[in-house]
């Protein structure tokens, strides 16, 4: 029997043969029945189509049928042994944009189609951002209708490498080709044999396999209650339990937690569910919390741990696509808005661009957001929310914009953060309780008990180039996808194992060295040591890249190379000031040499978003 | 990350049926959160039975926060009234009936005659219960997969205020942000089982013993051949003359007014052997039991328009 559920969300546009290629799915796996099968057997007759129209399975009202087009979002289902499979199937026509960030944003994988014949088109690239702006976790671009170009692969190798092309420049994270004829069912539920040439899996192999466990954020604890359980029965005469659905982490018993807004204390006396009590719960259970002490909460309070917190703002920016045809975006208008279980009154203080879907180009001049459109603006609440980038949680990071006279939904948005800086929280978090009995086990018995491999990156750079922004963000990333990391950051080191160290060539090379110690050390652990440190020598670096390689542990040398000029402009610790007025007198790049890597494994891009995905990209190599 | 997705323990994964439960039970709590006077469709039927279990697991051990409402077209099969009421006092539960009958008998209801099916009539007793009783949200047991026209709706679908549903004008829904607002005399239906098929319906109920009217399980039944629907022969559905009267081993899959629904013939005397069967049928359960669907492509569309469940 299905075992897991996987969300997909399809788009394409209107002639590129979507609709056949699902009630080919559904077809192929048997969740088409007879009738059904009979029924559209009869429309296809008396409209004269020389075959069956499988299309028409999924053309659910009339209007479509009869002009042959799909206006809505429609679901279908079809289970294999392995999975159970919903589809959200939108149009791909250019005024029904809003459907596809509707389908996308449940969804764990977008499942995308073009022509063969006609290769990737706007519309393409628009359905490839969106999917990339609602992060999808995972993408599949199928070329369709191979059997019109011969099944030739030169035809499928252009098409895929120019959107490889186009997708390098977005957020996907996993993205995956197949060539197929959804007519003809080559690569749809079987290998062809027309594409010998085609090394991948089919079609259902591929939506069978991809890995959807760890696309959830198992790490930042949020459980935003939705309502308050209290039986008023003599039975259950004390009862008061926090109902809700778990939005990120893993919540336990025992654990110590704090409430927002009131950020009161307590720890979880146990989680409830009807068939009783349990361990733990994470995303997406619905439980329901009981606490040890007696708090005041109740629906639109977040609970999560005091050492790792929601941003609480009124005020943040955030992406947004307008979804009303009737009205525009009006800033300082009144709006509702919905985040977690909380509504609030809102504004949108400002639109600070509009987004060109097809070029990606900021329109900074824009006015206003019309159906369809997609901008970035600012917004402010009534009170304050408990939220998280969207990239880091798409639960805490989502919310929609209401009008507060036709309570219409008018805006589906996506937070960036609280202001221009990424948020990220301050402590990170890592496995707990997890020891090693290091004389018996092998490095190879450990990493495979843990289902893990460690390794080193290592930033390099001036003071204010960037690197613990990065670092800081790699490991929170790899952390929430649940894999151990850990970052050593130079300046928090020098509080404590590096206490007794200077500034001196010799101090700092006596730094390198321990920290190049501790780095390995984890990384033999299993983790991914995240280090970011100025560490200007050569030599020094050197030592710690061949005390890696004598191990045998995976050691990336990343240069953070910001000019020197931007980050004396950055000076986030004021050292570039205290430099040039003599008051200290050896910060590198002013009074000390920074002797460059001659051949890092990556000089990260400025943007922070791209900067990560390339240090992650070290990792897969 | 190939490697990280392996360090996870399988006991943070849920199974499809786990994902469906939570989901569900998501959106009832939502509405009793976010409306004033929300009640429940019950019609004994496997759906309903289902949506009423996920609402006693949202509220446990509280009892369920909402009165049930029974549209009763006055054609039931007995052991379905018998279910619904044992249920009602097993659960401790409020129980409203929207007579079809009444209506008809104080002539707010023309029918033609007295065994036509009452399916649509059911609109009108149904639209006549939830202005007295003032609802502002009816959850029903309607899942996409059952049919075209309702594999577009969404799981809060908006009514005016003469109940109507209109499919191009439809909320998006996004995430789990589900919006609710709405005027006076305007209702919210909310379909929380939206996801759900028929066979994950029947492995659910069968992980959670869940109790169901005896017969949607294979007992022996006088049946007649009735325009290819198994249709029981009894006070409501007299046989056409001629028509040969089988005693045979039926189930039903769907339950329904009793003048249109009909039987499959099945050996399936239990949960196992209902999944199974389920598994492998090749005909829709509205194509194989309700005489009612069948007449046109568009026949759920169009009811559901003049505001049907």
């Amino acid at each position: 029997m299905a075992s897991e559920l996987l969300r997909i969300a399809t788009a394409g546009s209107v002639d590129d043969g979507k609709s056949t290629l699902i009630g080919r799915l559904l077809f192929e796996t048997k969740a088409i029945f007879e009738d059904q099968l009979e029924s559209i057997e009869r429309t296809s007759e008396k409209r004269g189509d020389e075959q069956t129209d499988l299309a028409l399975l999924t053309d659910g009202l009339r209007a479509e049928r009869e002009q042959g087009i799909t206006i809505d979002v429609a679901h279908r289902y079809f289970a294999t042994p392995k999975r159970k499979f919903v589809i959200a199937d939108t149009p791909g026509h250019i005024q029904y944009t809003r459907n596809m960030v509707t389908g996308a944003s449940t969804a764990n994988l977008a499942l995308l189609l073009v022509d063969a014949r006609k290769g990737v088109l706007e519309q393409t690239r628009r359905h490839a951002l969106l999917s990339s702006l609602l992060r999808v976790p995972h993408l599949v671009l199928c070329v369709n209708k191979m059997d019109l170009v011969d099944y030739d692969q030169a035809v499928y190798d252009e098409i895929r490498e120019e959107f490889s092309a186009f997708a390098a420049k977005l957020e996907i994270t996993d993205l995956g080709f197949v060539p197929v004829s959804a007519l003809a069912g080559d690569n749809v539920v079987e290998r062809s044999d027309r594409m010998p040439w085609f090394e991948g899996q089919p079609l259902l192999g591929h939506l069978e396999d991809v890995h959807i466990a760890s696309d959830r954020n198992l790490v930042d604890n949020r459980f935003p209650v939705q309502y308050v359980i209290r039986p008023q029965s003599s039975e259950h005469r004390d009862y008061r339990g926090f109902a809700g659905s778990v939005a990120g982490g893993i919540f336990k018993q025992g654990d110590e937690v704090m409430v927002m807004p009131s950020r009161k204390t307590s720890r979880i006396e146990r989680i409830d569910t009807p068939d009783g009590e349990i361990d733990q719960a994470f995303p997406p259970m619905a439980v329901t919390l009981l606490l040890e002490d007696e708090i005041d909460i109740s629906r639109g309070d977040m609970i999560c741990r005091p050492s790792n917190q929601p941003t609480a703002n009124r005020r943040f920016e955030a992406m947004i696509c307008w979804f009303d045809e009737t009205s525009q975006l009006r800033t300082g208008a009144p709006y509702m808005l919905k985040h977690t279980t909380r509504w609030a009154p809102a504004e949108v203080d400002e639109l600070r661009y509009q987004l060109d879907v097809d070029t990606l180009h900021r329109d900074l001049d824009a006015e206003t957001l019309e159906v369809n459109d997609i901008g970035r603006v600012s917004i402010s609440t009534s009170s304050a929310l408990f939220f998280d980038e969207y990239r880091l949680n798409r639960n805490t990071g989502s919310f929609i914009l209401v009008d507060s006279h036709t309570d219409l939904t008018v805006a589906a948005g996506m937070i960036i953060g609280s202001g221009a800086e990424p948020t990220l929280p301050a402590e990170p978090v890592v496995a707990e309780n997890i020891t090693f009995h290091p004389s018996k086990l092998t490095r190879e018995e450990r990493w495979s008990a843990l289902g893990t491999s460690g390794a080193t990156i290592w930033l390099t750079g001036l003071s204010g180039s960037g690197k613990s922004t990065i670092a800081a963000a790699v490991e929170h990333t790899l952390v929430s996808s649940g894999r151990p990391a850990f970052m050593l950051d130079g300046d928090n080191l020098r509080h404590g194992i590096n206490a007794n160290l200077g500034f001196s060539p010799e101090d700092r090379a006596e730094n390198v060295r321990r920290v190049g110690e501790v780095a390995r050390l984890m990384a033999e652990a299993g983790a991914i040591s995240v280090v970011s440190l100025v560490s200007p020598y050569r030599a020094d670096r050197d030592r710690v890249r061949q005390a890696h390689e004598e191990a045998g542990i995976p050691f990336h040398e990343v240069h953070v190379d910001a000019p020197l000029e931007v980050c004396e402009e950055r000076d986030p610790k004021g050292l570039y000031a205290k430099a040039r007025a003599g008051e200290i007198t050896d910060l590198t790049g002013v009074g000390s040499p920074y002797e460059a890597p001659e051949s890092p494994a990556l000089v990260p891009s400025e943007d922070l978003e791209t900067a990560v995905r390339q240090v992650l990209g070290l990792l897969e190599g | 990350m190939e490697e990280a997705t392996r360090a996870r323990p399988a006991a943070v994964e849920l199974t499809d049926l786990d994902t469906l439960e939570a989901e569900s039970i998501h959106i009832v709590r939502e509405v009793v959160a976010e409306f004033e006077n929300p009640v429940m469709l019950f019609s004994g039927g496997k759906d309903s039975v289902l949506m009423l279990h996920l609402a006693r697991k949202a509220f446990a051990p509280a009892r369920v926060p909402f009165p049930i409402l029974h549209v009763d077209t006055g054609h039931n099969f007995p052991e379905v009234i018998e279910f619904r009421d044992r249920t009602v006092a097993k659960h401790d539960l409020r129980l409203e009936v929207a007579s079809v009958q009444e209506l008809i008998d104080a002539g707010q209801i023309k029918v033609g005659h007295e065994l036509e099916s009452r399916n649509r009539h059911q609109t009108v007793a149904l639209l006549e219960a939830l202005k007295n009783g003032g609802y502002d949200a009816v959850f029903g047991g309607g899942r996409r997969d059952e049919e075209k026209a309702r594999a577009k709706e969404r799981v809060f679908s908006f009514r005016d205020s003469f109940g109507q549903w209109d499919p191009k004008n439809q909320r998006p829904e996004l995430w789990r942000l589900y919006n609710g607002r709405h005027r006076k005399g305007e209702h919210i239906r909310v379909f929380p089982i939206s996801d759900w098929t028929e066979l994950d319906v029947w492995r659910y109920l069968a992980q959670e013993r869940v109790d169901l009217p005896p017969i949607y399980f294979a007992h022996e039944r006088e049946v007649v051949d009735h325009e290819g629907l198994l249709m029981a022969v009894n006070e409501f559905f007299p046989p056409p003359e001629g028509a040969e009267i089988m005693r045979v081993m039926v189930r039903y899959r769907t339950v329904g007014d009793a003048t249109a629904t009909g039987a499959v013939a099945s050996e399936a005397v239990d949960f196992e052997a209902v999944i199974e069967e389920t598994a492998v049928t090749r005909i829709t359960e509205r194509g194989a039991t309700r005489g009612d669907d069948r007449f046109s492509e568009a026949a759920m569309e169009d009811r559901k328009k003049e505001g049907y469940f």
